[in-house]
Protein backbone atom coordinates (compact mmCIF):
# COMPACT_ATOMS: atom_id res chain seq x y z
CA UNK A 1 0.00 0.00 0.00
CA UNK A 2 1.13 3.45 -0.80
CA UNK A 3 1.30 5.77 2.51
CA UNK A 4 -1.44 7.90 3.76
CA UNK A 5 -2.79 9.44 6.76
CA UNK A 6 -4.32 7.52 9.10
CA UNK A 7 -7.47 9.66 11.13
CA UNK A 8 -9.99 8.41 13.45
CA UNK A 9 -12.20 11.05 13.86
CA UNK A 10 -14.54 11.00 17.16
CA UNK A 11 -17.79 12.79 15.98
CA UNK A 12 -19.45 13.99 12.99
CA UNK A 13 -18.33 17.17 12.87
CA UNK A 14 -14.53 16.28 13.15
CA UNK A 15 -14.90 13.37 10.32
CA UNK A 16 -17.08 16.46 7.86
CA UNK A 17 -13.75 18.64 8.54
CA UNK A 18 -11.37 16.61 7.57
CA UNK A 19 -13.50 15.90 4.43
CA UNK A 20 -14.05 19.63 3.95
CA UNK A 21 -10.23 20.06 4.35
CA UNK A 22 -9.27 17.27 1.90
CA UNK A 23 -11.88 17.84 -0.59
CA UNK A 24 -9.13 20.19 -2.98
CA UNK A 25 -6.87 17.46 -3.67
CA UNK A 26 -6.43 15.58 -6.47
CA UNK A 27 -9.31 13.31 -7.60
CA UNK A 28 -7.21 10.04 -7.45
CA UNK A 29 -5.71 11.42 -3.87
CA UNK A 30 -9.09 12.09 -2.09
CA UNK A 31 -9.59 10.79 1.01
CA UNK A 32 -10.71 7.13 1.74
CA UNK A 33 -14.07 7.00 4.43
CA UNK A 34 -13.17 3.32 6.21
CA UNK A 35 -15.62 2.26 7.64
CA UNK A 36 -15.77 -1.97 7.27
CA UNK A 37 -12.90 -1.83 4.44
CA UNK A 38 -12.91 -4.74 2.98
CA UNK A 39 -13.08 -2.76 -0.64
CA UNK A 40 -11.14 -0.30 0.52
CA UNK A 41 -8.09 -1.99 2.01
CA UNK A 42 -7.95 -4.73 -1.11
CA UNK A 43 -8.67 -1.63 -3.93
CA UNK A 44 -5.43 0.07 -1.63
CA UNK A 45 -3.09 -2.77 -1.96
CA UNK A 46 -4.09 -3.26 -5.29
CA UNK A 47 -2.97 -0.18 -6.32
CA UNK A 48 -6.62 1.22 -7.47
CA UNK A 49 -6.89 3.52 -5.22
CA UNK A 50 -4.30 5.70 -3.58
CA UNK A 51 -5.96 8.62 -0.99
CA UNK A 52 -3.77 10.81 0.40
CA UNK A 53 -5.95 10.40 3.90
CA UNK A 54 -7.87 7.47 5.18
CA UNK A 55 -10.73 8.68 7.35
CA UNK A 56 -11.91 5.54 9.93
CA UNK A 57 -15.42 6.69 11.17
CA UNK A 58 -15.93 3.75 13.01
CA UNK A 59 -15.14 5.99 16.39
CA UNK A 60 -18.62 8.68 15.49
CA UNK A 61 -20.75 6.93 18.05
CA UNK A 62 -24.16 8.00 15.98
CA UNK A 63 -22.73 5.77 12.84
CA UNK A 64 -22.56 2.73 14.92
CA UNK A 65 -26.47 2.78 15.65
CA UNK A 66 -29.39 0.61 14.77
CA UNK A 67 -32.24 2.13 15.48
CA UNK A 68 -35.92 0.46 14.69
CA UNK A 69 -38.86 3.14 15.33
CA UNK A 70 -42.16 3.67 14.81
CA UNK A 71 -41.42 4.78 11.39
CA UNK A 72 -38.45 2.02 10.34
CA UNK A 73 -35.07 1.66 10.74
CA UNK A 74 -31.71 4.00 10.69
CA UNK A 75 -28.63 1.79 10.25
CA UNK A 76 -25.91 3.79 10.67
CA UNK A 77 -22.80 3.72 8.61
CA UNK A 78 -20.08 1.99 10.46
CA UNK A 79 -22.57 -0.73 11.50
CA UNK A 80 -20.99 -4.41 9.98
CA UNK A 81 -23.34 -6.95 8.45
CA UNK A 82 -22.46 -9.43 11.40
CA UNK A 83 -24.34 -6.95 13.90
CA UNK A 84 -27.62 -7.76 11.99
CA UNK A 85 -27.06 -11.61 12.54
CA UNK A 86 -28.51 -11.32 16.46
CA UNK A 87 -31.05 -8.35 15.94
CA UNK A 88 -34.12 -10.60 15.27
CA UNK A 89 -36.15 -7.12 15.50
CA UNK A 90 -34.40 -6.08 12.27
CA UNK A 91 -35.07 -9.71 10.80
CA UNK A 92 -38.64 -9.97 11.46
CA UNK A 93 -39.34 -6.75 10.00
CA UNK A 94 -36.64 -6.85 6.69
CA UNK A 95 -36.05 -10.46 6.43
CA UNK A 96 -34.68 -10.02 2.87
CA UNK A 97 -32.07 -6.94 3.54
CA UNK A 98 -30.81 -9.42 6.58
CA UNK A 99 -30.81 -12.32 4.19
CA UNK A 100 -28.96 -10.70 1.33
CA UNK A 101 -26.27 -9.19 4.29
CA UNK A 102 -25.47 -12.65 5.14
CA UNK A 103 -24.73 -13.53 1.97
CA UNK A 104 -22.06 -11.12 1.63
CA UNK A 105 -18.65 -12.54 1.51
CA UNK A 106 -17.95 -14.55 4.60
CA UNK A 107 -18.57 -14.85 8.09
CA UNK A 108 -15.04 -12.76 8.33
CA UNK A 109 -16.47 -10.34 5.93
CA UNK A 110 -19.29 -9.63 7.97
CA UNK A 111 -17.68 -8.95 10.58
CA UNK A 112 -15.93 -6.02 9.03
CA UNK A 113 -18.22 -5.19 6.27
CA UNK A 114 -21.13 -2.10 6.49
CA UNK A 115 -24.04 -2.06 4.04
CA UNK A 116 -23.67 1.37 3.59
CA UNK A 117 -20.42 1.03 2.41
CA UNK A 118 -21.77 -2.45 0.18
CA UNK A 119 -23.89 0.78 -1.35
CA UNK A 120 -21.45 3.36 -1.23
CA UNK A 121 -19.18 0.68 -3.16
CA UNK A 122 -21.53 0.71 -6.05
CA UNK A 123 -21.00 -2.70 -7.48
CA UNK A 124 -23.65 -3.65 -10.03
CA UNK A 125 -23.44 -7.03 -8.13
CA UNK A 126 -23.86 -5.59 -4.62
CA UNK A 127 -26.12 -7.93 -2.72
CA UNK A 128 -27.77 -5.58 -0.29
CA UNK A 129 -28.83 -3.09 -2.95
CA UNK A 130 -31.38 -4.80 -4.62
CA UNK A 131 -33.08 -5.02 -0.88
CA UNK A 132 -32.81 -1.66 -0.40
CA UNK A 133 -34.34 -0.69 -3.65
CA UNK A 134 -37.73 -2.67 -3.22
CA UNK A 135 -37.82 -1.21 0.19
CA UNK A 136 -37.63 2.00 -1.15
CA UNK A 137 -34.72 2.77 1.51
CA UNK A 138 -32.96 6.01 1.73
CA UNK A 139 -29.25 7.38 2.08
CA UNK A 140 -28.65 10.00 4.82
CA UNK A 141 -25.91 12.39 3.53
CA UNK A 142 -24.05 14.84 5.67
CA UNK A 143 -21.92 17.49 4.31
CA UNK A 144 -20.75 21.47 4.71
CA UNK A 145 -24.43 22.10 3.21
CA UNK A 146 -26.26 20.13 5.95
CA UNK A 147 -28.25 16.97 6.08
CA UNK A 148 -29.59 15.64 2.53
CA UNK A 149 -31.68 12.03 2.05
CA UNK A 150 -31.51 10.31 -1.27
CA UNK A 151 -33.55 7.74 -2.63
CA UNK A 152 -31.28 4.59 -3.44
CA UNK A 153 -32.57 4.15 -6.65
CA UNK A 154 -30.51 7.99 -7.64
CA UNK A 155 -27.53 6.95 -5.29
CA UNK A 156 -25.40 4.78 -7.34
CA UNK A 157 -24.20 6.53 -10.93
CA UNK A 158 -22.30 3.58 -12.68
CA UNK A 159 -20.14 0.89 -11.74
CA UNK A 160 -17.76 1.65 -8.70
CA UNK A 161 -19.46 5.61 -8.59
CA UNK A 162 -22.12 7.40 -5.83
CA UNK A 163 -23.71 10.54 -5.64
CA UNK A 164 -21.69 11.77 -3.41
CA UNK A 165 -19.79 15.08 -3.48
CA UNK A 166 -16.08 15.14 -2.09
CA UNK A 167 -17.37 16.62 1.04
CA UNK A 168 -19.57 14.36 1.60
CA UNK A 169 -20.35 11.11 4.13
CA UNK A 170 -23.17 8.63 4.12
CA UNK A 171 -23.92 8.55 7.65
CA UNK A 172 -26.93 6.36 7.48
CA UNK A 173 -29.67 4.15 5.85
CA UNK A 174 -33.41 4.74 6.56
CA UNK A 175 -35.51 1.76 5.61
CA UNK A 176 -39.38 2.53 6.28
CA UNK A 177 -41.05 0.27 8.51
CA UNK A 178 -43.06 -2.38 5.93
CA UNK A 179 -46.99 -2.66 5.85
CA UNK A 180 -49.37 -4.51 7.16
CA UNK A 181 -48.80 -8.64 5.40
CA UNK A 182 -45.81 -6.64 3.48
CA UNK A 183 -42.48 -8.38 2.99
CA UNK A 184 -39.18 -8.79 1.29
CA UNK A 185 -37.19 -11.39 0.47
CA UNK A 186 -33.21 -11.82 -1.83
CA UNK A 187 -32.03 -14.61 -3.32
CA UNK A 188 -29.30 -14.59 -6.02
CA UNK A 189 -27.06 -17.25 -7.81
CA UNK A 190 -23.54 -17.88 -7.57
CA UNK A 191 -21.58 -21.19 -8.00
CA UNK A 192 -19.91 -20.93 -4.56
CA UNK A 193 -22.02 -20.53 -1.64
CA UNK A 194 -20.01 -18.15 -0.04
CA UNK A 195 -16.86 -15.70 -0.74
CA UNK A 196 -18.66 -15.11 -4.28
CA UNK A 197 -20.14 -12.19 -5.99
CA UNK A 198 -23.55 -12.21 -7.53
CA UNK A 199 -24.11 -13.94 -11.13
CA UNK A 200 -27.55 -12.27 -10.92
CA UNK A 201 -29.12 -10.95 -7.78
CA UNK A 202 -32.98 -10.76 -7.45
CA UNK A 203 -35.42 -9.07 -4.57
CA UNK A 204 -39.18 -8.68 -4.13
CA UNK A 205 -41.46 -7.06 -1.56
CA UNK A 206 -44.84 -8.02 -1.72
CA UNK A 207 -48.04 -6.73 0.33
CA UNK A 208 -51.24 -9.31 0.43
CA UNK A 209 -54.77 -8.47 1.03
CA UNK A 210 -56.44 -10.92 3.14
CA UNK A 211 -57.74 -12.73 0.85
CA UNK A 212 -54.36 -13.04 -1.00
CA UNK A 213 -54.36 -10.65 -3.56
CA UNK A 214 -51.22 -8.68 -3.94
CA UNK A 215 -51.78 -4.61 -3.48
CA UNK A 216 -48.28 -3.86 -3.77
CA UNK A 217 -45.11 -4.91 -5.12
CA UNK A 218 -41.55 -4.14 -5.83
CA UNK A 219 -39.00 -6.34 -7.96
CA UNK A 220 -34.96 -5.49 -8.09
CA UNK A 221 -32.68 -7.01 -10.42
CA UNK A 222 -28.67 -7.07 -9.76
CA UNK A 223 -25.79 -7.97 -11.31
CA UNK A 224 -28.09 -7.57 -14.59
CA UNK A 225 -26.98 -3.99 -15.48
CA UNK A 226 -24.09 -1.53 -15.02
CA UNK A 227 -26.35 -0.56 -11.37
CA UNK A 228 -28.68 -2.43 -9.31
CA UNK A 229 -32.15 -1.89 -10.93
CA UNK A 230 -35.61 -1.66 -10.29
CA UNK A 231 -38.11 -3.40 -12.19
CA UNK A 232 -41.77 -1.78 -12.40
CA UNK A 233 -42.70 -3.51 -15.06
CA UNK A 234 -42.30 -6.78 -13.25
CA UNK A 235 -43.51 -5.15 -10.31
CA UNK A 236 -46.90 -4.09 -12.23
CA UNK A 237 -47.53 -7.93 -13.73
CA UNK A 238 -47.54 -9.04 -9.74
CA UNK A 239 -50.18 -5.94 -8.46
CA UNK A 240 -53.79 -7.28 -9.06
CA UNK A 241 -52.71 -10.94 -9.16
CA UNK A 242 -53.40 -13.57 -6.50
CA UNK A 243 -49.79 -14.68 -7.55
CA UNK A 244 -50.41 -17.20 -9.49
CA UNK A 245 -48.05 -19.32 -11.71
CA UNK A 246 -48.99 -17.22 -14.81
CA UNK A 247 -48.62 -14.14 -13.01
CA UNK A 248 -45.55 -15.13 -12.22
CA UNK A 249 -44.51 -16.20 -15.55
CA UNK A 250 -45.59 -12.99 -16.83
CA UNK A 251 -43.70 -11.01 -13.81
CA UNK A 252 -40.42 -12.97 -14.84
CA UNK A 253 -40.41 -12.38 -18.37
CA UNK A 254 -40.54 -8.26 -17.63
CA UNK A 255 -37.77 -8.66 -15.33
CA UNK A 256 -35.93 -10.26 -17.98
CA UNK A 257 -37.15 -7.62 -20.76
CA UNK A 258 -35.57 -5.20 -17.79
CA UNK A 259 -32.45 -6.83 -17.42
CA UNK A 260 -29.28 -5.91 -19.34
CA UNK A 261 -26.58 -8.13 -18.94
CA UNK A 262 -22.55 -8.82 -20.20
CA UNK A 263 -21.26 -11.25 -21.04
CA UNK A 264 -18.27 -11.95 -18.71
CA UNK A 265 -16.31 -14.60 -16.70
CA UNK A 266 -19.08 -14.85 -14.45
CA UNK A 267 -21.62 -15.73 -16.52
CA UNK A 268 -23.25 -14.73 -20.05
CA UNK A 269 -25.73 -12.22 -20.67
CA UNK A 270 -28.33 -15.06 -21.89
CA UNK A 271 -27.86 -17.48 -18.39
CA UNK A 272 -27.75 -14.09 -16.81
CA UNK A 273 -31.57 -13.27 -18.62
CA UNK A 274 -32.64 -16.90 -17.75
CA UNK A 275 -31.78 -16.77 -14.44
CA UNK A 276 -32.91 -12.73 -13.84
CA UNK A 277 -36.67 -14.85 -14.48
CA UNK A 278 -36.01 -17.54 -12.17
CA UNK A 279 -34.55 -15.63 -9.28
CA UNK A 280 -37.67 -12.82 -9.54
CA UNK A 281 -40.31 -16.04 -9.44
CA UNK A 282 -38.54 -17.25 -6.75
CA UNK A 283 -37.99 -14.51 -4.36
CA UNK A 284 -41.78 -13.43 -4.73
CA UNK A 285 -43.00 -16.58 -4.08
CA UNK A 286 -40.57 -16.31 -0.68
CA UNK A 287 -41.76 -12.80 -0.13
CA UNK A 288 -44.87 -13.77 -0.71
CA UNK A 289 -45.14 -16.45 2.12
CA UNK A 290 -43.40 -14.26 4.57
CA UNK A 291 -46.45 -12.14 3.84
CA UNK A 292 -49.32 -13.89 4.20
CA UNK A 293 -47.71 -15.67 7.82
CA UNK A 294 -48.00 -12.20 9.03
CA UNK A 295 -51.02 -10.10 10.84
CA UNK B 1 11.78 5.15 12.63
CA UNK B 2 9.38 7.53 10.76
CA UNK B 3 7.41 10.69 12.69
CA UNK B 4 4.72 8.68 10.71
CA UNK B 5 4.14 5.87 13.40
CA UNK B 6 1.65 5.71 15.15
CA UNK B 7 1.15 4.61 18.65
CA UNK B 8 -1.27 1.96 19.32
CA UNK B 9 -3.07 0.52 22.87
CA UNK B 10 -4.07 -2.76 22.89
CA UNK B 11 -4.98 -6.11 24.14
CA UNK B 12 -4.27 -9.27 22.58
CA UNK B 13 -4.77 -12.46 24.05
CA UNK B 14 -6.28 -10.80 27.32
CA UNK B 15 -2.41 -9.18 27.91
CA UNK B 16 -1.90 -5.00 27.26
CA UNK B 17 0.36 -4.86 24.03
CA UNK B 18 1.36 -1.14 22.75
CA UNK B 19 3.34 -0.90 19.51
CA UNK B 20 4.44 1.33 16.94
CA UNK B 21 3.33 0.71 13.24
CA UNK B 22 2.89 2.53 9.95
CA UNK B 23 -0.82 3.62 9.03
CA UNK B 24 -0.20 1.25 5.90
CA UNK B 25 0.30 -2.05 8.51
CA UNK B 26 -2.28 -4.58 8.88
CA UNK B 27 -2.99 -5.94 11.86
CA UNK B 28 -1.60 -8.90 10.56
CA UNK B 29 1.42 -7.22 9.75
CA UNK B 30 1.77 -5.70 13.44
CA UNK B 31 1.02 -9.03 15.11
CA UNK B 32 3.31 -10.65 12.88
CA UNK B 33 5.96 -8.64 13.01
CA UNK B 34 6.18 -5.74 15.67
CA UNK B 35 4.50 -8.16 18.62
CA UNK B 36 6.39 -11.95 16.91
CA UNK B 37 2.44 -13.64 17.27
CA UNK B 38 3.23 -15.77 14.14
CA UNK B 39 0.85 -18.03 14.23
CA UNK B 40 -1.65 -15.87 12.52
CA UNK B 41 -0.86 -16.50 8.78
CA UNK B 42 -0.90 -14.44 5.72
CA UNK B 43 -2.84 -16.34 2.75
CA UNK B 44 -4.44 -14.61 0.29
CA UNK B 45 -4.04 -10.66 1.47
CA UNK B 46 -7.30 -9.96 0.32
CA UNK B 47 -9.92 -11.66 2.68
CA UNK B 48 -10.57 -14.73 0.11
CA UNK B 49 -9.08 -17.28 2.60
CA UNK B 50 -9.93 -16.76 5.98
CA UNK B 51 -5.93 -18.05 7.18
CA UNK B 52 -5.24 -14.26 8.87
CA UNK B 53 -8.69 -14.41 10.87
CA UNK B 54 -8.63 -13.32 14.61
CA UNK B 55 -11.26 -11.96 16.84
CA UNK B 56 -11.52 -8.37 17.21
CA UNK B 57 -13.70 -6.93 19.80
CA UNK B 58 -15.33 -10.69 19.27
CA UNK B 59 -15.99 -10.20 15.47
CA UNK B 60 -14.24 -13.13 13.59
CA UNK B 61 -12.30 -10.84 10.92
CA UNK B 62 -9.51 -11.42 8.42
CA UNK B 63 -6.57 -9.37 9.91
CA UNK B 64 -5.00 -8.63 6.25
CA UNK B 65 -8.16 -6.50 6.14
CA UNK B 66 -7.99 -4.57 9.24
CA UNK B 67 -5.20 -1.29 9.32
CA UNK B 68 -3.25 -1.53 12.70
CA UNK B 69 -4.14 1.59 13.89
CA UNK B 70 -7.49 0.20 13.72
CA UNK B 71 -7.18 -2.04 16.90
CA UNK B 72 -6.36 1.03 19.01
CA UNK B 73 -8.21 0.67 22.19
CA UNK B 74 -9.90 -2.96 20.96
CA UNK B 75 -9.35 -6.61 22.17
CA UNK B 76 -7.91 -8.72 19.73
CA UNK B 77 -7.58 -12.58 19.95
CA UNK B 78 -5.40 -14.57 17.74
CA UNK B 79 -4.47 -18.47 17.53
CA UNK B 80 -2.33 -18.00 20.18
CA UNK B 81 -4.97 -17.29 22.47
CA UNK B 82 -6.63 -20.75 21.81
CA UNK B 83 -4.02 -22.17 24.07
CA UNK B 84 -5.17 -22.11 27.74
CA UNK B 85 -2.18 -20.84 30.48
CA UNK B 86 -0.99 -23.64 32.47
CA UNK B 87 0.04 -22.17 36.26
CA UNK B 88 3.53 -22.16 35.43
CA UNK B 89 2.73 -19.19 32.73
CA UNK B 90 3.25 -21.50 29.62
CA UNK B 91 0.73 -22.16 27.14
CA UNK B 92 -0.91 -25.93 26.62
CA UNK B 93 -3.10 -26.94 23.74
CA UNK B 94 -7.04 -26.24 23.64
CA UNK B 95 -9.19 -28.60 22.77
CA UNK B 96 -10.01 -27.71 19.31
CA UNK B 97 -6.24 -27.18 19.11
CA UNK B 98 -5.88 -31.00 20.08
CA UNK B 99 -8.74 -32.34 17.95
CA UNK B 100 -7.48 -31.08 14.90
CA UNK B 101 -4.07 -33.04 15.85
CA UNK B 102 -6.16 -35.81 16.53
CA UNK B 103 -8.21 -36.06 13.42
CA UNK B 104 -5.02 -35.00 11.28
CA UNK B 105 -7.26 -32.19 10.21
CA UNK B 106 -4.16 -30.54 8.66
CA UNK B 107 -1.47 -30.75 6.36
CA UNK B 108 0.71 -28.02 5.05
CA UNK B 109 -0.52 -25.92 8.03
CA UNK B 110 -0.81 -22.65 6.74
CA UNK B 111 -4.95 -22.20 7.38
CA UNK B 112 -5.26 -24.20 10.31
CA UNK B 113 -4.96 -21.10 12.62
CA UNK B 114 -7.66 -19.48 10.45
CA UNK B 115 -9.78 -22.70 10.79
CA UNK B 116 -9.45 -22.80 14.78
CA UNK B 117 -9.90 -18.88 15.08
CA UNK B 118 -13.27 -19.53 13.22
CA UNK B 119 -14.08 -22.79 14.77
CA UNK B 120 -13.53 -21.43 17.88
CA UNK B 121 -16.35 -18.39 17.48
CA UNK B 122 -18.29 -20.72 16.09
CA UNK B 123 -18.24 -22.84 19.32
CA UNK B 124 -18.39 -19.90 21.05
CA UNK B 125 -21.94 -18.54 19.94
CA UNK B 126 -23.12 -22.56 19.18
CA UNK B 127 -21.85 -24.90 21.24
CA UNK B 128 -23.96 -27.97 19.76
CA UNK B 129 -23.97 -27.06 15.78
CA UNK B 130 -24.93 -29.67 13.53
CA UNK B 131 -22.32 -30.63 10.67
CA UNK B 132 -23.65 -28.29 8.11
CA UNK B 133 -23.56 -25.36 11.12
CA UNK B 134 -19.84 -26.38 11.35
CA UNK B 135 -19.67 -26.20 7.66
CA UNK B 136 -21.23 -22.97 7.36
CA UNK B 137 -19.04 -21.64 10.03
CA UNK B 138 -15.20 -22.35 8.06
CA UNK B 139 -17.15 -21.59 4.89
CA UNK B 140 -14.90 -18.29 4.98
CA UNK B 141 -11.41 -20.28 5.06
CA UNK B 142 -9.96 -22.28 2.27
CA UNK B 143 -7.86 -25.32 2.66
CA UNK B 144 -6.17 -26.76 -0.47
CA UNK B 145 -4.74 -29.82 1.08
CA UNK B 146 -7.23 -31.79 3.65
CA UNK B 147 -10.87 -31.45 1.89
CA UNK B 148 -12.09 -30.06 4.92
CA UNK B 149 -13.72 -33.39 6.16
CA UNK B 150 -11.52 -34.11 9.19
CA UNK B 151 -11.39 -30.29 10.00
CA UNK B 152 -15.36 -30.91 9.93
CA UNK B 153 -15.01 -34.11 12.35
CA UNK B 154 -12.16 -32.22 14.58
CA UNK B 155 -14.98 -29.49 14.82
CA UNK B 156 -17.50 -31.58 15.92
CA UNK B 157 -15.10 -33.76 17.93
CA UNK B 158 -14.08 -30.75 20.01
CA UNK B 159 -17.68 -29.54 20.56
CA UNK B 160 -18.74 -32.95 22.11
CA UNK B 161 -15.50 -32.47 24.21
CA UNK B 162 -16.21 -29.10 25.54
CA UNK B 163 -19.82 -29.78 26.03
CA UNK B 164 -18.71 -32.74 28.05
CA UNK B 165 -16.44 -30.52 30.69
CA UNK B 166 -18.93 -27.87 30.94
CA UNK B 167 -21.64 -30.46 32.25
CA UNK B 168 -19.17 -31.96 34.29
CA UNK B 169 -17.78 -28.53 35.95
CA UNK B 170 -14.65 -29.04 33.78
CA UNK B 171 -13.83 -32.19 35.76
Amino acid sequence: MEAFRYEAPTTLDAALALLAREAAVAPEQRPAILAGGTDLIVQMRGGLRRPAAVIDVKRVPELARIDVGADGLSLGAAVPCASLRGREDVRALWPGLVEAAELIGSMQIQGRATVVGNLCNASPAADTVPSLLVLGARVRIAGPRGVREVPVSDFCVAPGRNALAPDELATALFVPRPAARSADAYLRFTPRAEMDIAVVGAAARVTLAPDGRCTAAAVALGAVAERALLAPAAAEALVGTRLEPASLARAADAARAAARPIDDKRGTAFFRRHVTGVLVTRAVERAAARAGARP
Amino acid sequence: MSARRLAVEARVNGDPVEFLCDPEQTLLEALRDELGLTGTKEGCGTGDCGACSVLLDGALVCSCLVLAAEAEGREVRTVEGLAPRENGGDRSLGVLQRKFLEHAALQCGICTPGFLVAADALLARNADPSESEVRYGISGNLCRCTGYDKIVRAVLDAAVELRRAKAGGGA
